[in-house]
């Protein structure tokens, strides 16, 4: 059962259809509702390792469907910290709730800065119209 | 002859439908300097009898009298008829890949039945639907390692086939791999020399039984190759008397299936199999099918996991493969099926005898085998007396395509041939291949 | 219906093998087979009926229409059938000498012939065994070609439109190249200007498919030509569409330096459920060098295989080729004679009377008139009645039509790719059109038909997600 559509205001958001829930100079990251809706029910999660290194603006890791595989894109650079694995075992779970329990990793931030590239709920909005 | 049905009335009536005077305008969007100007310089059509007429007379000028005794990768094995009658059911032969599944189950459930009969027979978890041929396979197979295990080297023993070592080294530049040969040493290869060049290897790819039809120490081999992906190269017709190679350790097991339920045809078409270790299978190129349930819960078959391949990854797929060879692998199914296991091991049974025999009698007659502390499956290679392709012109004048002369692809072996013994040889054709090399 | 192994009884037995009087040697303890493979174990007639029984289930050129876009699903002769089974043929092992297997050799010469007068171009491989094979080696052709003028290291990158066939890129990757794409414009034409851009003394070519996937032809073709000859890069034609311009256009005439054809596809050889095929390559003469061994050469009337060359890439299958392959083919062709352009002009003519009868039921994304194929878009029924390209296609089943090619290209969403070829009666066609007609009105008025689609197939939709999670790959035997 897919969520129905949302972008939560507590969240940042990256244009490639990833957000970020920041919380001091960690953050949790994960797909948007908008990326799951394009993929269809995900089959597959490939995530990175604990400790690797993710640079903003790059993928870190790929999520399938049947029919598309897509790069997951890291809205912020840092270290992995700690993979989801409810999603490795059940990628489902991204379509059931994108922004709870289908968080795909957790990250310590290198660059604070990169927060401020960061778009808010308005701006990934609107750049969805225009998609 | 054409096959086409469109009258002149059925012209005038889609012409009007289209709007346009003549069929000649439909192309007027290609540029006046790219249109070809003049009729095709090609010879007229032919008849269906004319042409069957020109074909023939093609066919007779091809020797395939003599009696058979080439290998070196493609055999003269017996091909049922319920082959041929299978491969001849215009809903299998013309059907397209069974991208639609409900419109393919037929298709879908007999690449399965391939698959399983392939890991059944390699000891392996999961098979792709087919390559090429036995050599692409091994080019495929090499790109798997790389991937896997991030390494670019990859070694092949000297006594894998010249073709499967060609193709691998044409394949190399491209995917960024540095290809090592371990020579053969009296007809075989010793696994201390694979170990030492395994070192930092993607793979280790051998052949088994080899080139020249000698049984390699395979589970030695598959030791050898340490952190390497050991890869063997093997043929199916030989698996009813032969270990698996999953049950040695083998992380893929490869190879030419044409011996299988395929004509030798010069050369094909035939089909590559590809099997693997479970871990493997999202590395997997090809077309790889999967059983599931419809919404009425019905058992049904369909294309899977294909987000490896080039359709849906594109520049990132596990190979470019689309068009692959199902309807051959659909034959060696057929044909297997036919044999089961107790016919596959009498075939098996059959080539080691009748190698065995020939042994014996070429011994006799002063022909001695190369590597004569090895033991054989179904191809022995000779010493002549004198230059390969001279005995071969002397046996051939008598009827006997005697083998294949290996002075161009082995040092070493100027004087031998590489001689085939599949169950459809006799034992007074064999006495024939002895007088016609004496 | 049960898979063979759950017919398997022990004891039975489909094929004898002869049993030679002799003693079997012993196999060394180390190598010898422990367990029997669970092969099946059937008897002849149930062998035989199981196979029936699968082919029943499955829909073939022979059984109906299969407008299946850049497939080109001609009519299979049967006649090329019989002559593969000719045992001058089928019984020729490919390591004989070439004294004897002249006949197969002037085969391969002809065939090679009438691929250069087709293609335009100065020598031919027919070793690839499919068209991404053949594209592999004319990739490989360029990198040799380069290298051999000290351009190796500086000529990186390959040009794909965004509409190429997923095997281009793919393709670029196993060649170890580097991609660069270029842009579509309104009309389904190379955006010449992003081209421009993009081309320069980095670029190795261009691979494209003309006409594009699209159906479209390439009306600056000859621009493009000069772009790319002029930065010094080659051009290399994917010849999956060659059905739509047999005799009226050369892919050497339009500038292309490579060419591979698709047996399969334009010359008629059956695709068995997804292969064999055949794929060989027509080149400029600069590239011929650098082609695969053998080669067939001719002298003084008879020919032979030539393997030493000394610029050759090496081999990319063994052998000179899929021969089998190339009797069908040339069969096909030899029926033809001059009239491969008919062939061609027919494609091109029952391609656009169906896009004239169905533009209004669907979306055209191209005012333009089509080659051999073109692409509809269901966006509109996506977004007035939910129903996509999906469901037009599961419906088309239970009309008796195989459904055209969904969702590619990828530059139109809810595409339908339809093919017809030139080896289908216009009743035929009329009958498609009338029942896509159907189907754009059931989407309307009744479209839980289309969601529940197909209802007449062997099986209903089927679970593709469970298939993908819960991977099953081969038959489970019970313990």
């Amino acid at each position: 059962m897919a969520a129905s559509e949302s972008y939560p205001d507590d969240l940042l958001y990256h244009p490639e259809h990833d957000w970020a829930r920041v919380d001091g100079d960690e953050a949790v990251l994960g797909v948007t509702w908008y990326a799951q809706d394009s993929l269809g029910e995900l089959v597959h999660y490939e995530a990175p390792d604990v400790g690797a290194t993710i640079a903003k603006d790059s993928s870190y890791g790929e999520v399938e469907s049947v029919k598309a595989v897509s790069d997951v894109i890291a809205p912020l650079s840092g270290e992995v910290l700690e993979v989801n694995q409810a999603v490795v075992d059940a990628p489902e779970t991204v379509n059931e709730d994108p922004y709870g329990a289908g968080w795909l990793i957790r990250v310590r931030l290198s660059n604070p800065e990169e927060l401020s590239e960061l778009l808010d709920p308005a701006g990934y909005r609107a750049v969805l119209e225009d998609a | 002859m054409s096959y086409l049905s469109v009258t002149d009335a059925d012209r005038e009536a889609m012409l009007a439908a289209i709007g346009v005077a003549s069929v000649d305008e439909l192309f007027r969007e290609i540029p006046d300097g790219v249109r070809f100007g003049r009729e095709l310089d090609v010879a007229p059509a032919l008849t269906e009898a004319e042409l069957q007429r020109h074909l023939e007379e093609l066919a007779s000028r091809n020797s395939v009298e003599e009696i058979c005794f080439l290998g070196g990768g493609i055999y003269d094995h017996y091909v049922p008829a319920v082959v041929d009658a299978v491969l001849q059911r215009g809903e299998l032969l013309t059907a397209y890949t069974p991208y639609q599944p409900e419109m393919s189950q037929g298709v879908l459930q007999a690449i399965f039945e391939y698959q399983t009969a392939i890991c059944e027979l390699t000891g392996m978890d999961v098979s792709n639907a087919s390559g090429y041929d036995g050599a692409t396979v091994a080019a495929d197979a090499c790109f798997v390692a790389k991937n896997v295990t991030g390494r670019s080297r990859v070694v092949v023993t000297e006594a894998t086939s010249p073709q499967v070592r060609r193709v691998v080294e044409t394949y190399a530049p491209g995917f960024g791999l540095e290809v090592v040969e371990v020579p053969h040493e009296n007809g075989a290869t010793d696994p201390e020399r694979v170990r030492e060049a395994a070192g930092d290897a993607a793979a280790v790819i051998f052949q088994h039984p080899n080139f020249f039809g000698v049984l390699e120490d395979a589970p030695a081999l598959a030791s050898a190759a340490g952190e390497a992906l050991p890869i063997a190269h093997v043929d199916l017709v030989s698996l009813g008397v032969l270990e698996a190679p999953g049950a040695y350790g083998c992380a893929m097991a490869i190879g030419e299936g044409q011996s299988a339920g395929n004509a030798m045809s010069y050369g094909g078409p035939h089909y590559g199999f590809l099997a693997a270790r479970t871990d493997l299978v999202r590395r997997l190129p090809g077309r790889i099918v999967g059983e599931t349930v419809d919404m009425n819960g019905e058992r049904g078959f369909v294309l899977t996991l294909q987000t490896r391949e080039q359709h849906i990854r594109r520049e990132k797929a596990t190979s470019n493969i689309t068009t692959n060879q199902t309807l051959l692998a659909l034959a060696g199914l057929v044909h297997l099926s036919l044999l089961g296991p107790h016919g596959l091991r009498e075939v098996g049974e059959a080539c080691l005898a009748l190698t065995h025999y020939a042994r014996g009698r070429l011994s006799e007659a002063g022909l001695e085998a190369a590597f004569p502390e090895r033991a054989n499956f179904k191809e022995l290679v000779v010493r002549t007396g004198r230059d390969g392709r001279e005995a071969l012109a002397a046996a051939r004048a008598t009827g006997v395509y005697a083998g294949y002369p290996l002075g161009r692809d082995y040092a070493g072996l100027e004087d031998a041939l590489l001689i085939a013994f599949t169950e459809k040889r006799t034992v007074e054709e064999i006495d024939r291949l002895v007088e016609a090399l004496s | 219906m049960k898979l063979i192994y759950e017919k398997s009884q022990p004891g039975r037995r489909g094929l004898g093998v002869p049993k030679p009087d002799l003693p079997v040697p012993a196999v060394p303890e180390s190598l010898r087979r422990k367990e029997p493979p669970r092969l099946p174990e059937l008897a002849e007639p149930e062998v035989l009926r199981h196979f029936t029984e699968l082919s029943r289930r499955n829909f073939g050129i022979d059984t109906g229409f299969y407008p299946l876009g850049s497939c080109t699903m001609k009519y299979n002769p049967r006649i090329n059938e019989r002559l593969v089974g000719l045992p001058g043929f089928a019984s020729l092992h490919p390591l004989v000498e070439d004294d004897a297997a002249q006949g197969a050799l002037e085969l391969e010469w002809n065939l090679q012939e009438i691929l250069l007068e087709v293609t335009g171009l100065d020598a031919v491989s027919l070793q690839p065994a499919a068209g991404s094979q053949g594209e592999l080696t004319g990739l490989m052709l360029f990198r040799a070609y380069f290298a051999d003028r000290g351009e190796g290291e500086q000529r990186r990158k390959i040009v794909i439109p965004d509409t190429a066939h997923g095997t281009n890129p793919a393709s670029v990757t196993m060649a170890g190249f580097e991609l660069t794409h270029v842009k579509t414009d309104a009309r389904g034409n190379i955006d010449v200007e992003d081209l421009r851009a993009k081309v320069d003394g980095e670029t190795a070519g261009l691979m494209l498919t003309n006409p594009s996937t699209l159906g479209l032809f390439d009306e600056n073709i000859e621009e493009i030509e000069r772009i790319f000859h002029g930065a010094g890069a080659l051009m290399y034609y994917d010849g999956a569409n060659l059905n739509a311009v047999c005799g009226i256009s050369r892919p050497g005439d339009m500038g292309f330096d490579v060419v591979h054809i698709n047996l399969h596809k334009t010359f008629s050889q059956p695709h068995g459920g997804g292969g064999p095929g055949g794929g060989p390559i027509a080149v400029r003469g600069i590239l011929e060098p650098y082609l695969p061994v053998p080669v067939v050469v001719r002298e003084n009337g008879t020919f032979r295989l030539e393997h030493d060359r000394p610029k050759t890439i090496g081999k990319v299958r063994g052998f000179s080729g899929p021969f089998g392959v190339f009797v069908r083919s040339y069969a096909f062709m030899r029926s033809y004679g001059p009239g491969l352009r008919e062939m061609s002009e027919v494609a091109v003519l029952n391609a656009n009377y169906l896009l004239a009868q169905l533009k209004d039921a669907y979306d055209l994304p191209y005012e333009r008139l089509c080659m051999h194929e073109f692409v509809l878009s269901a966006r509109a029924l996506k977004k007035e009645h939910g129903i996509s390209a999906l469901d037009v296609a599961k419906r088309l089943m239970d009309y008796g039509f195989h459904p055209p090619t969904v969702y590619f290209p990828l530059v139109v969403p809810e595409a339908l790719m339809i093919e017809p070829t030139e080896s289908e009666a216009k009743e035929t066609l009329d009958a498609f059109i009338d029942a896509m007609r159907a189907i754009a009105r059931e989407a309307a008025e009744e479209p839980e038909l289309l969601r529940d689609a197909p209802h007449d197939r062997p099986v209903r939709r089927l679970d593709e997600v469970r298939a993908a999670k819960q991977p099953v790959l081969r038959y489970a035997f019970p313990s």
